[in-house]
């Protein structure tokens, strides 16, 4: 099971900050994971795809073609602002 | 020294401590920023800071070490509020200390602008007329490239 952690608008957009999901021969990437997960929920979709979204494996950035594994961490990040 | 907050601190205090530690430095530069009570005409009621435990720290101390790499800085102190937050509340305070004050000026210039655009936070006003998450202004960015001209910047953009 993958754990997704959602930040900032786009926890707002998912419903919650986190969620597990079971990966399975269709979601080999994050690209997969984000197809998959938009499939079902139209905000979290376009939420999901704009460019800005950056994606974070096990704690390190990731680009949207990275593989993705059943024991990973997955976090989606919307634009930072700090300050 | 990184020190992501969860509740309110005290400036003062924090300044003070730092400048005990700095003893030795000929200049300490402070900047603290605060959460506004107003966003346009609209009301802010209050700021939610949310943040992604240890890869925020993380983000913060490759950005203290490219601070450290550009100025001759003896310290520095970043304190950043994750939380609710009440206007008027210090949400960032960054103190840098160096033997003379350009170096302090212009690095604690350059965490804040980076602090702004790059560190891991994501903040949202809560306001009279409802809540928007807040992403940096087009200033901000600009802000932030003027110290561009650094291999991890040619790198990103």
């Amino acid at each position: 099971m993958a754990r997704i952690l959602f930040f900032g608008k786009l926890a707002d957009a998912a419903g919650g900050r986190s969620r597990d999901w079971p990966l399975n021969e269709a979601t080999k990437t994050i690209d997969d994971l984000v197809s998959a997960l938009c499939a079902k929920e139209d905000a979290l979709a376009s939420a999901l795809n704009e460019k800005s979204v950056r994606f974070i494996i096990n704690e390190m950035i990731a680009p949207r073609d990275a593989a993705i594994s059943d024991e990973d961490e997955i976090a989606f990040l919307p634009p930072v602002s700090g300050g | 020294m990184i020190n992501i907050a969860s509740a309110p601190f005290d400036p003062g205090a924090e300044l003070s401590a730092f400048e005990k530690k700095a003893s030795g430095a000929g200049a300490v530069v402070s900047f603290i920023g605060k959460v506004r009570a107003t966003a346009g005409e609209d009301t802010v009621k209050a700021l939610y800071l949310e943040h992604y435990p240890g890869v925020t720290e993380r983000s913060i101390g490759e950005i203290e070490s490219e601070a450290r790499q550009r100025w001759a800085i003896d310290d520095a102190h970043i304190i950043h509020r994750v939380g609710e937050l009440q206007p008027g509340e210090p949400i960032v305070m960054v103190c840098v200390a160096s033997a003379h004050r350009r170096e302090a000026f212009e690095a604690a210039d350059f965490l804040m602008d980076y602090l702004k655009t790059k560190a891991m936070f994501w903040k949202k006003e809560v306001r009279e007329g409802g809540e928007a998450w807040i992403e940096p202004r087009k200033e901000d960015y600009k802000d932030a490239a003027r110290w561009r001209g650094s291999a991890r910047d040619d790198e990103e953009e």
